[in-house]
């Protein structure tokens, strides 16, 4: 046998993925699969082939090919229709859709120029930050549906949903706080150029129309500032105090209203120019720093709820007929079908078909499960194979997952926060500084009460901690832009500090140490023929089942031979004949019919050529590469593993983790969030490690959740930061950064102390300046910033991040 | 000097106008978005392929 088959390594035009031994060619370019090819063709006959030109294989792979042409039919209903749509009027419809795998010039190119696709499509418009693309489509030409199965061929695949609320909010408060900075400094710049007078030698001799001019204007600008800018700084101090907690908003918004009522009188008083440059330039940099933290991740949500993993309508058999429902209205008893890909949305019994279900989101575990008719099904897998019908037996909010995930939020809620560093600082650093402020006043009163008033109010105004409340803002945010660029996505600046109290980490297993992909195999047997190799590797090829992608993909590349007769056996293996003899793929008890007992710890495909039982294939577990070093890096801190897995990889887990770490296997979801609250009880800050759904309820109990996910923007649950599995390798590295970032943190405090202690020597003696306040307090507050970003800059670069 | 006076309120003014029309440009969501539009620019207009969509459409 002559193979006719020729060895390409190449990369896919349109993905960039390795074609792997079997490239698609088409037009004489060679694609991974027909997936791929068939966005070529798509865009080259509607000449939209410069998508590849802008940028080397732009293009998205999709791994799982969802054929079934009803995946969108849902959108046909006109509930769910007029839900989605942001505007319809007329025929004119706009819908804004968010799509994950908007990545490059391309995308933005390519999607811009839909018109080109569908003449329905008036206008569509990208947003690349939120990786939202808003489309404008008249609905007599084409419909939502149809626009959404469009996307679909050219592999763009939106994430359809209801919880836009969320983002609109993010975008508001966003625009809001850029207004802010644009006032803040509009009015710093025009108030210095009005104090000019007083920073130079000289200046006191300028007409008294003049300073009462400038004065009265500088009053004005001023107005804005006071009102509308610092609106954040008195509401959060407000709402702390009423918590009776001092936040560092409070001594900020002491110092703010102290500013401006001295400055007030001074001007009304004809007594000087006050320290109105002052208030506005200390805004300025103070709303610079909030805006800094608070840019973080627009497009990756990190507190999805249920809802967003579901499809927002399923389909529910009524009477021998489908018809779509929105999930939420789904009853107890409704019989639904579910379709190759589509994901079981309740807990349910099957009634009819083979279920062959990936619990892959909510387990971390690839391998799909069989369940056949009768059996009781979690909510939360995906199908694979034909359609099957399922009874309802418990509504979406009450299955057991979800379940799970609503009550823990409430006991989230509940919860004490972590004191922040800079609660503790600003708790201490306000009473000390009224306490400052009022002996000097008493001592004053004795002499002059004009002149104590004043030094009361001088000593408000440099304690003003602005330098203080930079610190964390731009320290942190840099450290959250590091993180960011390796593959680490950090919900907010706490979570840093958070990181650095840890001192328990909890891992799962499946899917967070071992790679959900991909697994060690082995052959157990007398060894095959390259003959027999061939014939095993034609048969497993027609499967798109995990194990025997596997199985192919090990064996040595060879010719395919054709198979007859081939058959798939949902749950059990394959068949087929090749060249005269019948080869078999599958379980133990598909090949030689008896159900051994310990066949449930390793996953094994058995093999059989002409009905004789020839060996197995051993799956293991891979784990992920730098596994060792990532608990070598974290001996300091008390391990922990939780798996809903038997104890048989209990061996090969020994041999990473030390003796006294603590493994508990057979754990439920339940048990994994109950363990994280002892430890919680018992004083420990937890980190929680996870990827599933089944780690839900623990990754939102332990102080730190961190999701694990081979894809960031796919779905993942609500947690604290999302590490990609790439970088798993680096964790330890990232909690070292943390606590370095730390010590920068305290440096910092450090400096701005230093100014404090300046500005009040000189407060305290009545010698406060409005031209000493505004060298001083721009000052300290550049030279913290500026020493933060240098530190945690060149932090990165010696930790080669 | 006094005209000094009158100079500030007309700078004041022209600095004013600069400001409404920064705060009527995040408004209108020109802030929302600060990669796609640097990457837009770049894309030609070629005449046999379909018109382009029009960029200076930002508002969402």
């Amino acid at each position: 046998m002559q193979p006719n088959y020729i060895v390409i390594m190449a990369e896919c035009i349109h993905c960039g993925q390795d074609c792997g031994k079997n490239p698609v060619i088409w037009d004489e370019k060679p694609f991974c699969c027909n997936g791929c090819s068939m966005v070529y063709q798509i865009l080259s006959e509607k000449k939209l082939d410069r998508y590849y030109d802008m940028m080397p294989t732009p293009g998205i792979r999709l791994d799982q090919e969802n054929t079934s042409g009803t995946r969108y039919a849902y959108l046909d209903n006109d509930e769910i229709r007029l839900k989605l749509l942001d505007f319809s009027d007329g025929g004119i419809s706009r819908v804004n859709l968010f799509i994950p795998a908007i990545h490059c010039s391309s995308c933005i190119w390519l999607l811009e120029n839909m018109n080109t696709l569908h003449h329905g499509i008036m206008h569509s418009h990208v947003n690349f930050v939120r990786k939202e693309v808003s489309i404008t489509f008249r609905e007599s030409d084409i419909s939502l549906r149809q626009l959404i199965e469009l996307l679909h061929t050219i592999h763009y695949i939106p994430d359809i949903s209801y919880n836009k609320e969320k983002k609109d909010d993010h975008q508001k408060a966003n625009r809001r706080m850029i207004m802010k900075i644009g006032v803040a400094g509009f009015a710093f710049g025009n108030i210095m150029l009005l104090s000019f007078p007083d920073y130079l030698p000289g200046g006191e001799a300028i007409d008294e129309l003049m300073a009462g001019t400038f004065g009265i204007v500088s009053f004005i600008l001023a107005l804005p500032v006071i009102t509308f800018c610092s609106s954040d700084f008195f509401l959060s101090a407000f709402k702390s105090l009423r918590k009776k907690i001092i936040n560092i908003d409070l001594p900020l918004s002491i110092g703010i209203i102290s500013l401006f009522l001295e400055s007030s009188y001074e001007i009304f008083s004809g007594s000087g120019t006050g320290y109105m440059d002052s208030l506005a330039g200390l805004l300025f940099f103070m709303l610079i720093g909030r805006w800094y933290q608070s840019r973080t991740y627009q497009s990756l949500s990190f507190d999805r709820d249920y809802r967003s993993y579901f499809p927002i309508a399923v389909t529910r058999l009524l009477d021998g007929k489908e018809d779509f429902v929105q999930l939420k209205d789904l009853k107890t008893g409704d019989l639904i079908l579910v379709r190759n890909g589509e994901l079981i949305p309740v807990d349910s019994i099957l009634t009819d078909g083979e279920g062959n279900i990936d619990y892959s989101f909510v387990t971390g575990e690839s391998i799909p499960v069989a369940k056949k008719a009768g059996d009781f099904v979690f909510a939360g897998g995906k199908q694979s194979g034909a359609a099957i019908k399922l009874r309802v037996e418990k509504e979406v909010a009450q299955s057991y997952l979800t379940q799970l995930w609503n009550e823990d939020k409430l006991g989230e809620e509940a919860g004490i926060q972590m004191q922040s560093i800079i609660t503790k600082v600003s708790h201490y650093f306000t009473i000390v500084i009224l306490a400052i402020a009022f002996s000097a006043g008493v001592y004053w009163s004795f002499s002059d009460f004009g002149k104590a008033v004043y030094v009361f109010a001088s000593i408000l105004i440099v304690a003003c901690p602005c330098a203080l409340s930079l610190t964390i803002p731009f320290t942190f945010g840099n450290v959250m832009r590091v993180f960011g660029r390796n593959g680490f996505y950090i919900k907010n600046t706490e979570v840093i500090e958070k990181l650095t109290h840890a001192d328990t980490i909890v891992f799962d297993k499946t899917g967070t140490l071992t790679h959900s992909k991909s697994m060690n195999i082995g052959w157990e047997g007398a060894s095959l023929s390259a003959d027999e190799e061939q014939l095993l590797r034609s048969v497993a090829r027609n499967s798109t089942h995990p194990l025997s992608v596997m199985v192919s993909e090990w064996l040595p590349v060879s010719a395919l031979l054709s198979v007859d007769n081939y058959k798939e056996i949902s749950g059990l293996g394959i068949t087929g004949f090749v060249d005269g003899h019948r080869v078999m793929l599958g379980s133990r008890r598909f090949i030689a019919g008896n159900d051994a007992s310990d066949e449930s710890k390793i996953s094994s495909v058995y093999v059989s050529i002409d009905n004789k039982l020839r060996g197995f294939f051993k799956m293991e577990n891979h784990y992920r590469d730098g596994l060792s070093e990532v608990i070598a890096g974290m001996k300091h801190m008390q391990l922990h593993l939780l798996t809903g897995d038997n104890d048989s990889e209990e061996a090969n887990l020994r041999a990473y983790f030390s003796p006294d770490t603590q493994l508990h296997f057979n754990q439920t979801p339940v048990d994994k969030l109950e363990y994280i609250n002892e430890l919680k009880k018992k004083g420990r800050n937890v980190i929680m490690i996870g990827d599933g759904l089944n780690d839900a309820g623990a990754l939102l109990k332990a102080d730190i959740g961190i999701t694990i996910a081979d894809d960031i923007y796919h779905f993942s649950p609500a947690c604290d930061a999302i590490l990609s599995s790439s970088k798993f390798g680096r964790l330890q590295d990232y909690l070292k950064f943390s606590k370095s970032a730390m010590k920068i943190v305290y440096a910092s405090y450090l400096i701005s102390f230093l100014y404090n202690t300046v500005g009040l020597t000189f407060a305290i003696q009545g010698l406060l300046s409005p031209v000493f306040a505004a060298i001083l307090m721009p000052l300290s507050s550049i030279s913290v910033v500026t020493f933060a970003s240098l530190s945690v800059s060149m932090l990165s670069k010696a930790r080669k991040f | 000097m006094s005209v000094i006076v009158v100079l500030i309120g007309f700078s004041i003014i022209v600095a004013a106008g600069f400001l409404v029309a920064f705060l009527w440009a995040v408004r209108s969501g020109q802030y929302d978005d600060d990669v796609s539009p640097s990457v837009r620019i770049l894309f030609d207009n070629e005449d046999e392929k379909p018109k382009q969509t029009n960029t200076n459409q930002t508002k969402v």
